[in-house]
């Protein structure tokens, strides 16, 4: 069985303003529209297209988080995930947790690819991806913006600083993905409808045999502080010269 | 009584919405101001939507369509109701359900094209001396042998310049009633191109640009005794027990519009300043603000209740009025105020307010005027105390 597993998690949809809580504990989430990470959706999308075409057995949607994290995998298997397994936390999730339960889902999924989002749009850690190819011991490829199964091999386009790099990586390995690689599809309604007869799996850190523990503290929330209004300019001289003016040309 | 949506519902609220405001929007400048929605550009959103699996998602699953139960399917034209009226109803059609009721070969020639959006359907009923009083209409079809020979003029047909075929009503005889004679209708399936039919351009007006109505002419058409939908002299009978909750629909696309009308009133409340603060810290637009988000809750509340009891069987005709006068009321009132709360930014056509206010006026007359819905629920009302 080619089984891709998919790692997916909730975050506050990019389009809500996020509000920090008054007491700087966290940011508010009562009534604030969640979804599936956008990297985590590419990387789900890519794994949809390499089933249809005839690269991939299975697309399993993992996902860490609360109760209400099913909701997330719920649109994965209304996009087209065979099965989803949740593993239950109701506190943040670290990275390196994060890299240790996937690690221990890879292995008793025999994965043959992980594909995760480069990083979160919550906290932007960018590190799951990197931290399980370690853990599992497998190759990995970052910021995929093009990928193409080649038999045993993985061709992978990655967006670096300098430009576009290409790697050859065996599987089983580790992609995270970059906002390039794809678009991802709409979810259609009839298997909207049929999702809810996909299976969908609640475990826990225990069932895999994780210990989570806190490594990381977050002392205070602030929210950046307000730009103060910027000036219009008429042309491209009129730049210049304000920009001259504050010794920045 | 249970008012949380399901996780079918939300995600289906969600996939719309998207494709509306990925597909839809940003084509709703070029078809306001042109007035034409382009084939080119119809086909391809339309492709994109039979895709999504978000075409004709009205129908019922064994015919192809997205098998949603009332509540449901609202959920979804509430979400379409936010665009501009020829690109959601013209590129994400729903054919109109009356189709289920059609029988053997016309199955196959016009049901089942209409759910793949390979052929699309238009409804032929008001005339220009018929409005409300439709059983007074003069487009007859009399009979001549295994065919029937139609004559008439009907007007403000929408899109039946798109559709490849109309469901026509027209009078197919007179029984005696105790209250005098009553016109026998019956409802035809009739093909564009079919001689004697003829399809002519409508009246420039004020809603929905490039959504267009049309006159239809039927001249000596011949159509044969196949055609009739339902049976014979049963054309309301056919309509009552297949086109479903049409009212509710027009009531769902208004709450999608008017919520369009509050989303933007609402940013400009926070965004636009005025003697030195936000325009919302004003109590003449943030009281505003607050009866126009309880209109419109009133009106959801109507009009999904009324869709509740839809499924259940349970609607009354006084339900589906209530709601679609209530939401096409509000919808008026909302994008007024919301143009208000704007001042002369509202007006122009940067915004889709205008849009939306022009747009609104339709919705208080098509199917059925606001003075209908109000006879409606006031004759339920008193019709049992013997009034």
């Amino acid at each position: 069985m080619r089984r891709i597993l998919v790692g997916i998690k909730r975050v506050v949809d990019y389009s809500v303003r996020v509000r920090v809580k008054p007491d700087g504990t966290g940011v508010a989430l009562d009534g604030v529209k969640m979804s599936i990470n956008p990297f985590d959706e590419i990387a789900l999308e890519e794994a949809l297209r390499m089933k249809e075409r005839g690269e991939a057995d299975e697309v399993v949607a993992m996902s860490i988080g609360p109760e209400e994290a099913q909701q997330q995998l719920r649109t994965a298997l209304a996009m087209g995930a065979d099965r989803a397994i949740l593993v239950k936390s109701d506190t943040a999730v670290e990275p390196l947790t994060a890299a240790q339960v996937f690690t221990a889902i890879a292995r008793a999924e025999d994965a043959r690819l992980v594909l995760v989002g480069k990083q979160a749009i919550d906290d932007d850690a960018n590190q799951t991806g990197q931290m399980l190819a370690a853990l599992w011991g497998r190759p990995q490829a970052t910021f995929a913006s093009k990928v193409e199964v080649l038999g045993e091999v993985l061709r992978v386009t990655r967006e670096v600083d300098a430009g576009l790099e290409t790697l050859e990586i065996d599987l089983p390995a580790v992609v995270t993905v970059d906002l390039r690689l794809n678009e991802p599809r709409y979810v259609k309604l009839p298997d909207i409808m049929k999702a809810k007869k996909k299976p969908l799996d609640v475990k826990s850190f225990a069932d895999y045999g994780v210990e989570p523990t806190e490594r990381l503290k977050v002392t205070l929330y602030v929210a950046p502080a307000t730009r103060s209004k910027g000036i219009m300019v008429k042309s491209v001289a009129e730049l210049v010269d304000v920009l001259k003016k504050k010794g920045l040309a | 009584m249970e008012f949380a949506l399901t996780e079918e519902q939300q995600l289906i609220i969600q996939t719309t919405r998207d494709f509306v405001v990925n597909e839809l929007y940003p084509h709703e400048a070029e078809v306001e101001e042109s007035g034409v929605l382009r084939p080119e550009l119809r086909d391809a959103i339309k492709a994109k939507a039979i895709e999504a699996g978000l075409y004709a998602a009205n129908m019922p699953a064994e015919v192809g369509g997205a098998g949603l139960d009332t509540l449901t399917w609202l959920l979804y034209e509430r979400e379409l109701g936010r665009a501009n009226y020829a690109l959601h109803w013209t590129c994400v059609a729903r054919p109109s359900n009356i189709l289920m009721a059609c029988t053997g070969e016309q199955r196959e020639k016009y049901l089942l094209p209409a759910v793949r959006g390979e052929r699309s359907d238009c409804m032929a009923m008001t005339e220009p001396g018929v409005g409300s009083d439709v059983r007074g209409m003069k487009t007859n079809a009399r009979r001549d042998g295994e065919y029937f020979i139609i004559n008439g003029t009907k007007h403000f047909i929408s899109h039946a310049d798109e559709a490849d075929f109309v469901i026509l009503y027209a009078a197919t005889g007179e029984e005696e009633t105790p209250r005098g004679k009553k016109k026998l209708i019956t409802a035809f399936i009739i093909d564009k191109g079919t001689p004697g039919y003829t399809i002519r351009p409508g009246y420039k007006n004020v809603s929905h640009r490039g959504y267009h109505n049309s006159i239809l002419e039927f001249s000596d058409c011949r159509v044969h005794q196949s055609q009739i939908l339902g049976e014979l002299h049963q054309g309301f009978e056919v309509a009552n027990d297949w086109l479903g909750a049409t009212r509710l629909q027009v009531a769902a696309t208004c709450l999608g519009r008017a919520e369009r009308a509050l989303e933007h009133a609402k940013q400009w409340a926070v965004d636009r300043q005025q003697f030195g603060q936000q325009i919302g810290k004003f109590q003449g637009v943030s009281f505003k603000l607050a009866d126009m988000a309880m209109e419109l809750k009133a009106a959801e509340l109507l009009t999904f209740e009324a869709a509740w009891k839809f499924d259940q069987k349970l609607a009354t005709d006084m339900d589906m009025a209530m709601a679609k006068l209530k939401a096409t009321e509000m919808l008026a009132f909302v994008a007024d105020e919301a143009i208000q709360i704007h001042g002369g930014m509202g007006l122009m056509s940067d915004l889709p307010l205008e849009r939306i206010w022009r747009d609104a006026r339709v919705e208080r007359i098509w199917e059925g005027t606001s003075e209908i819905q109000r006879h409606i629920i006031s004759r339920a009302m008193l019709r049992p105390l013997g009034g």
